[in-house]
């Protein structure tokens, strides 16, 4: 399949709420895809069954500060000269790329990346929405090595990164981050067709775009985006477990920055058919509990999403504020970033939480076409 | 000593409205249609108030304008300038080209050439590269070749540090003395497309700006006003003539901020919700300390994405001409509306369309029009509208609310006569005279600000420190633009901590304010 130009800002919106509060901005990838496109470039997502299991493929993404990137704005030479040290280093030519992370801003650069050199780009991803830390994949579970890892800056100063753990990989690279000016573009976990077909989240790409283009659909006919959003995600293989948790107004916002990361605690208090009652959501990064009183509601790695309660838009922890209106989503995370070597990786424990991860549908047994707010709105 | 005389004039795109205070008081009003000219129509707005109040023009201390016609102009594409964009960010951005998403006719009328130039700074001030000094200077003279209307100049992380900015505009004007160049930092904040979109449009606009301001000037002259003039930007505080001329994409929404300004002052309120109810539309916005509530996600302007300080703003489709139906047993109002037809259309004026006036007027609280032409309404229908049209209205207001508890409600416009209930959440409403000239007694009332975004390290100098230099600059940025240092005070403050970076790197905004330091009348 060939992405065209309209579909930039679907996927840019699908990739935003997949991003489940973090994962950066889509809006400066979607730029950088348009001026890819309007250079000549295209985009060819290929299905990883059509991959050799010798092909080479290798994933790419932007690892650093999402207000280094509003500002500094990447050249496109960074990435090529990333995947240029990588090849030399592995003595192989790189077949397709992947995308590492399809919540945020890195669903989209994979793409620019592939378009730049006329590289197909697998339809997946290493998370199925955004984490805050590069072990965080199904390539790491399935044991692919996260390095060796190769990370370019503006300059196309190059850092050839290897460690025997994926933690030490991230450790190191975030150092290297901070001297390459607060972003750098990274090659990692190289592996092979093989690899790539055992370890994806598979579909993703196409999955976020049929989900932001089923929103920009609803709002253009001026149906309920929430009904449409629901539809979409109920009829994906994956997602199909989608509940509206809550509805209310931003009432409390708790910020801190410890470590490099944004922690957080939001407070929603309940508005119509939840009046009375009460939501916290917390963060690092990505919103990872979603809690009424004790009850836990939705819980990493399963996807919540704070969307804007007229209009679906997403809203990125950076962006929410006291007085918004809001709906909360939480979303079943693919079977595959469920196992428990996944769990460990990213499931609650490796966030500091007590609460034992419990799938969404289990937690909300109730299916989501006779969930409160949506009744109300049909 | 007599009291400060000052007035106030609002441009809108249909209605020209001035008023004449004396400090809080209300001395004259006046509405008349917009102009094409703008100047002449705001010669007869100031004529028609100093004559009716029977006030000599010397005696005018001030006089502010608020206007909406350089938003107009540019949303329009309208005698815009083709202006060239000078972007300091090599060997960063190349990625994206300037106005990459821009619609085609804005990006014809406005674009001309663009040069990327090496330079820019990282987030801690280190720089990208150094200026590369010879290629500004080639890049000047392609610039006066192609693109004359002026440069718009953009550097990576220039709110942090605006020097190679600043040494671009130097060597641009040592060929050409009198460019027109519009440097980012500025006038933009954090976000390096935004701010150079609002750099571009700046430059666009500022001919025909340096044309109105000077309109407007001698227009005073003529009337014999000497005392200074201002014109109000974005956030309800003052501009020099002479900064709009160089900046007027800071007037950008500047009229539904002097509306809310000036509902705050007619009904004394500091901290209030203004709902603001016309024909269509019901705009509801914050008042926090007096200025109204910033938004906080990007605007788009004609398609164009920007970071503009801009009132936070909600728009419902309920208003005076509202179509109100029955369907399913269920009442709606609105969003379709009858709009400026309303005098045809309603059915108290003798039309056919069922209107939330008519409502208003069927259940007995309005009087409009000819009330025997709703006679005949269904009780129980005309009730269900009456709850319809305060539950809208009370949901915006909801939307809107700074905390859970009750708060003050300022009601103005024409369609406030579909209000007559008390509104749930709020602990008063008021509606207060003079509602109609809101906007241009909110221009006449407007203070001077200074501003502050900029990232400070708190591993360096510690919280505190952080705050109190970034408290001062911002004091001392509102006397320099006029304010009397007594009266400044800090009225936001907002601490964003930037994530994955080390040395507790925070970005601050701060934002003073101050009455403007009038000299009292002169007789």
């Amino acid at each position: 399949m060939k992405l065209q130009l309209s579909d930039i800002d679907d996927l840019a919106r699908g990739a935003a709420i997949l991003g489940t509060g973090g994962g950066g901005d889509p809006y400066l990838g979607g730029l950088m895809l348009r001026q890819a496109l309007l250079d000549g470039g295209t985009v060819e997502l290929i299905d990883v069954e059509e991959l050799r299991d010798d092909a080479f493929a290798l994933p790419f993404a932007m690892m650093g500060a999402p207000t280094v990137i509003v500002e500094k704005l990447p050249n496109g030479s960074e990435s090529i000269a990333a995947l240029r040290a990588m090849e030399a280093h592995v003595g192989k030519k790189v077949e397709a790329i992947l995308c590492a992370e399809i919540g945020g801003i890195n669903a989209l650069l994979p793409l620019v990346l592939g378009a730049r050199l006329g590289l197909p780009i697998v339809d997946g991803d290493g998370m199925g929405r955004a984490f805050p830390q590069l072990q965080m994949v199904t390539y790491h579970i399935f044991g692919v090595s996260a390095s060796p890892m190769t990370m370019a800056d503006e300059h196309s100063n190059t850092v050839l990164l290897q460690a025997k753990e994926a933690i030490e990989v991230e450790r190191i690279g975030r150092s290297v981050v901070v001297a390459m000016g607060g972003m750098a573009q990274v090659c990692l976990y190289p592996m092979t067709g093989a690899d790539a077909k055992r370890s994806m989240v598979r579909g993703t790409l196409s999955l976020a775009l049929g989900l932001g283009r089923a929103i920009h659909v609803a709002r253009k006919s001026s149906t309920d985006p929430f009904e449409a959003l629901l539809r979409f995600l109920e009829g994906t293989e994956y997602y199909k477990h989608c509940r509206i948790l809550f509805e209310g107004k931003m009432a409390d916002l708790l910020r801190e920055t410890r470590g490099g990361y944004a922690f957080g605690r939001a407070r929603i208090d309940g508005m119509g058919p939840y009046a009375g009652r009460r939501m916290d959501v917390q963060f690092q990064n990505e919103h990872l509990i979603a809690q009424e009183g004790g009850d836990v509601r939705a819980i990493v790695p399963d996807l919540i999403a704070v969307l804007d309660s007229a209009t679906a838009e997403p809203i990125t922890t950076e962006g929410l504020k006291y007085g918004q209106r809001v709906r909360v989503l939480g979303i079943s995370a693919a079977p595959i970033m469920r196992s428990s070597q996944a769990l460990a990786v990213f499931g609650p424990q490796a966030f500091g939480l007590t609460q034992p991860f419990t799938p969404v549908e289990v937690l909300n047994p109730v299916e989501a076409s006779t969930a409160p707010a949506v009744e109300e709105k049909s | 000593m007599q009291k400060a005389l000052r007035i106030g004039v609002d441009v809108g795109g249909t209605n020209t409205d001035a008023v004449l205070l004396c400090e809080s008081e209300v001395l004259a009003e006046y509405k008349s249609p917009t102009t094409a000219d703008v100047s002449s129509g705001v010669v007869a707005a100031i004529r028609d108030v100093l004559t009716s109040a029977q006030i000599s023009a010397a005696r005018i201390s001030a006089v502010m304008i608020g206007t909406t016609h350089f938003t107009n102009a540019f949303v329009e594409a309208k005698n815009l300038a083709s202006v060239g964009v000078l972007r300091i960010a090599a060997p960063a951005s190349l990625a994206v080209r300037p106005m990459v998403d821009w619609p085609s006719r804005l990006l014809e009328a406005v674009s001309g050439h663009v040069e990327i130039v090496g330079g820019g700074y990282n987030y801690d001030g280190r720089p990208i590269a150094a200026l590369d000094e010879a290629a500004v200077r080639h890049a000047a003279k392609v610039f006066r070749a192609r693109s004359p209307g002026g440069i718009a100049v953009c550097s990576v992380f220039a709110p942090v540090n605006a020097d190679m900015e600043v040494r671009a505009a130097q060597i641009i004007r040592e060929d050409w003395p009198d460019a027109r160049i519009t440097l980012s930092s500025e006038i933009g904040r954090i976000g390096f497309i935004e701010r150079e979109n609002a750099a571009i449009m700046n430059c666009a606009l500022t001919p025909m700006a340096e044309r109105v301001v000077a309109s407007f000037e001698v227009a005073l002259r003529d009337l014999g006003i000497g005392a200074p003039f201002y014109i109000s930007q974005n956030d309800g505080t003052l501009l020099s003539p002479d900064s709009v001329a160089r900046h007027p994409v800071l007037t950008f929404a500047s009229g539904p901020t002097n509306s809310m300004r000036g509902a705050a002052l007619l009904s004394a309120a500091d901290s209030a919700l203004v709902i603001d109810i016309g024909g269509t539309t019901t705009d509801v916005g914050a008042l926090v300390n007096g200025f109204p509530r910033e938004s906080s996600i990007a605007v788009d302007i004609g398609g164009v994405r920007t970071n503009f300080r801009m009132p936070d703003l909600l728009s419902i489709g309920l208003g005076g001409g509202s179509l109100v139906d029955v369907k399913d047993g269920k009442v709606t109002v609105g969003p379709r509306s009858v709009g400026f037809r309303i005098r045809e259309d309603a059915l108290v004026f003798g039309g056919k369309t069922l209107t939330a006036t008519d409502i208003a007027v069927a259940a007995g609280y309005a009087d409009v029009g000819d009330r025997r032409h709703v006679r005949h309404l269904d009780r129980s229908m005309v009730e269900a509208a009456v709850d319809e049209i305060h539950r809208l209205v009370e949901e915006a207001l909801d939307r809107m609310k700074t905390g859970a508890s009750a708060a003050p409600v300022i009601l103005v416009g024409g369609g406030s006569v579909l209000i007559n209930r008390e509104l749930r959440g709020a602990s008063s409403v008021t509606i207060p005279g003079h509602a109609g000239v809101a906007n241009a007694i909110g221009a006449a009332i407007a203070q001077v600000s200074g501003e502050i975004d900029r990232v400070y390290s708190y591993e360096k100098i510690g919280r505190d420190e952080s705050m109190r230099l970034a408290k001062e600059e911002a004091c001392g940025n509102a006397v320099a633009s006029g304010a009397s240092t007594d009266s400044v005070r800090i009225v936001d403050v907002e601490e964003l901590p930037l994530q994955y970076l080390p040395g507790a790197a925070v970005r601050l905004r701060v934002k003073a304010v101050g009455d403007l330091a009038l000299s009292e009348s002169r007789l």
